[in-house]
């Protein structure tokens, strides 16, 4: 993956799209028997979730969990102290990003706790927006987010792209990718890439599906 | 404990007569310890709750008597002193917390605060000293909230008290500054025994709070308090306790409120520390109207058994009553909750409601939770929901994912658990409170 390029993991339901996405993020359910996770050239395959997170690896998560009592503002007060974001900084970026993010009512609430669908996407933008990462795995950010929203969602892809982050992502259908087109898309099927190719590839992709793609 | 062998073990009529002595009591007093001591004498031990079979009731007459603070810091356990050092204390405060017997001028510090309520009309004093100045009033409501023959350990109080705060609010005043300044220092000098009595005239409202988050060292190994309140008509009164004492001593207090027509009682309590802890908040809804909210939190770390839980009873109509515990477990504790709502025949239209959770962070970790609801009429509504559960490797993922450490993270999951109790407490408690968790996490992952 290039810095400051949008990329896209494609492939049916079921190819293995989120465990890949897991298992790049170290996630404990996933033990990684072969071959080696680099981020800017870094081996970061044996690091605990936070290190690699720390080194500047983001996974916007398909289903964010609600986390009782934890305060979004809070935890990413702390998640920022810990990548040494001043205190003043922080004070700075959390309303920008929540504005950004049309959330700003959504700083006291409980993590993802009773957020619409759409509120949980643009919650896990919110934070990749506030952490300024290296590379962001974004799984299908956005599933279950109505027609405006996903054109904001695209806008702030495209800004964290901007940026300098390498972006992917990880979707089985393309419409988010209408609005901000990947200048590469992987195809993952049966836990293989079987296809790597441009934009065309995903036009492709929405207009036949994925099987009549199929070399 | 030098000098130990030379003390009469065992409590008796002498060394509550000594006790009484030396604090120039009334004899009115020196009967009430001296009945409260028959009384002790011959009830049994709780017949549930934790192993008390370490506790050493023949001690108890050695410690009545002095409680010798330590004389040096090397006396105190490393890991008091390491957590006086992460909360960041002020030196004197280290001192009096550790019992060092520091001269610590709390009247300096907190002389506005006193003048303010004492304008009021506000009595607001030491026990020994209310009981000499005030002893009419005092007579009137001592231990009758919780008499001697209530159970063992009140018996053991009533013979052995010895310090603690009286508190008298005239009708219809409004204290708004928490009291707890004045004795957060005063108070940890004194005895294990200490008695605190709150009397809120109708109409008025105060909030009191009794401990701090910060360890408090106790050599003697067997703590006693007693707290009384006396909410009268319409009154409303808010006790808050944070109790973390260090991990040799038993805590087995008794508090009690009663609540008159129209009157609100709110019990917070936190419950860090000791080795074992009995503790059972109670508020007696005495007149129709009566409202009692009791929440609790109780973090129990490797070795300890906190006993904890709260009880209303409803007898008067109308009477409502909230119970809520929150209980993190770690390592091999024990955290056990005891909620019991009781409803007399002429508590009709009363509510109550019981809600407890626990989160296990450890697989040996103990949990266990006894409600009871009984009720002698139908026309009551109650309530009551338990849940116990695990930190969840999906949350603790996430928070990581994010760059926070798993202490970090857990912290800040066990934090958000608690939540809904600690929001009610001070904030200058909670943030050390949160502090605390912190560095509990972070020593269990070394």
């Amino acid at each position: 993956m290039e810095e400051g390029k949008v990329h896209a993991l494609m492939g049916p339901n079921g190819s293995g799209k989120s465990t890949l996405a897991f298992a790049v993020a170290g996630h404990p359910a996933y033990r990684i028997e072969r071959g080696k996770i680099l981020l800017s050239g870094v081996d970061i395959t044996r690091l605990p979730p936070n290190e690699r997170a720390k080194k500047g690896l983001f996974l916007a998560f398909q289903y964010p969990p609600e986390v009782e009592g934890v305060r979004l503002r809070e935890f990413m007060r702390i998640a920022c102290d810990g990548q040494g974001t001043g205190f003043c900084e922080f004070k700075d970026a959390y309303p920008q990003a929540a504005k950004r993010l049309a959330m700003e009512e959504l700083a006291d609430r409980e993590l993802n706790v009773g957020f619409s669908g759409g509120e949980k996407k643009r919650s896990e933008l919110l934070q990749a927006y506030i952490l300024h990462p290296k590379v962001a795995l974004l799984d299908e950010p956005d599933s279950g987010v109505d027609v405006d929203a996903v054109k904001l969602i695209a806008d702030v892809i495209r800004e964290l792209a901007k940026n300098g982050t390498a972006v992917l992502i990880i979707t089985h259908y393309p419409r988010i990718l209408e609005h901000v087109p990947p200048t590469r898309v992987f195809v993952l099927e049966n836990g293989r890439i079987s296809q790597v190719g441009g934009p065309e590839l995903a036009q492709a992709i929405e207009a036949r599906g994925f099987r009549a793609v199929r070399r | 404990m030098k000098g130990k062998a030379a003390l009469k073990k065992g409590l008796t009529r002498e060394v509550v007569e000594e006790i009484s002595r030396k604090k120039e009591e009334p004899s009115w007093m020196l009967k009430l310890r001296l009945k409260a001591l028959r009384v002790f004498q011959e009830l049994p031990m709780p017949r549930f709750g934790p192993d008390l079979s370490e506790v050493d009731l023949d001690e108890v007459a050695y410690y009545a008597r002095t409680v010798e603070p330590v004389s040096s810091w090397d006396e105190l356990p490393e890991e008091i002193r390491k957590t006086f050092d992460a909360l960041g204390l002020p030196e004197a405060e280290k001192e009096a917390l550790a019992g060092l017997g520091a001269q610590v001028d709390s009247e300096m510090v907190y002389r506005s605060i006193l003048e303010e309520v004492r304008a009021q009309g506000v009595i607001f004093l030491p026990m020994e000293e209310a009981v000499k100045s005030h002893g009419d009033l005092v007579k009137e409501y001592f231990m009758r909230a919780i008499p001697p023959e209530d159970n063992k350990f009140a018996a053991l109080h009533g013979a052995v008290w010895s310090g603690g705060t009286f508190v008298w609010v005239p009708e219809g005043v409004e204290v708004k500054i928490p009291l707890q300044g004045y004795f957060r220092m005063q108070a940890l000098g004194v005895g294990q025994f200490e008695h605190t009595l709150i009397i809120a005239e109708p109409g008025s409202s105060v909030h009191y709070i009794e401990g701090c988050s910060a360890p408090r060292y106790a050599k003697a190994a067997l703590h006693s308090g007693m707290v009384e309140v006396f909410a009268k008509e319409n009154a409303h009164v808010r006790f808050t306790t944070i109790q973390n004492w260090s991990r040799n001593v038993y805590n087995l207090n008794n508090k009690r409120a009663l609540a008159y027509a129209g009157a609100k009682v709110d019990w917070v309590s936190g419950s860090l520390g000791s080795k074992v802890t009995m503790l059972y908040p109670t508020t007696v809804l005495l007149g129709p109207g009566a409202k009692t909210e009791n929440l609790g939190f109780t973090f129990a770390r490797d070795g300890q058994h906190l006993d904890v839980g709260a009880r209303a009873l409803h007898l008067a109509p109308n009477t409502s009553s909230r119970l809520v515990s929150r209980s993190v477990v770690q390592g091999d504790a024990k955290a056990t909750f005891r909620g019991k709502v009781y409803v007399a025949k002429e508590a009709r239209g009363a509510k109550g409601h019981v809600e407890c959770s626990t989160l296990l962070l450890s697989p040996e970790a103990k949990t266990e939770t006894i409600p009871t609801l009984d009720a002698e009429n139908d026309e009551v509504e109650l309530a009551h929901e338990a849940t116990v559960g695990r930190i969840s490797q999906e949350h603790l993922f996430y928070l990581m994912s994010r760059g926070l450490s798993e202490a970090e993270a857990m912290s800040l999951i066990v934090n958000g658990f608690v939540s809904p109790i600690i929001r009610e407490i001070p904030l200058e408690y909670a943030l050390e409170l949160k502090r605390l968790l912190e560095m509990s996490f972070e020593e269990a992952q070394g």
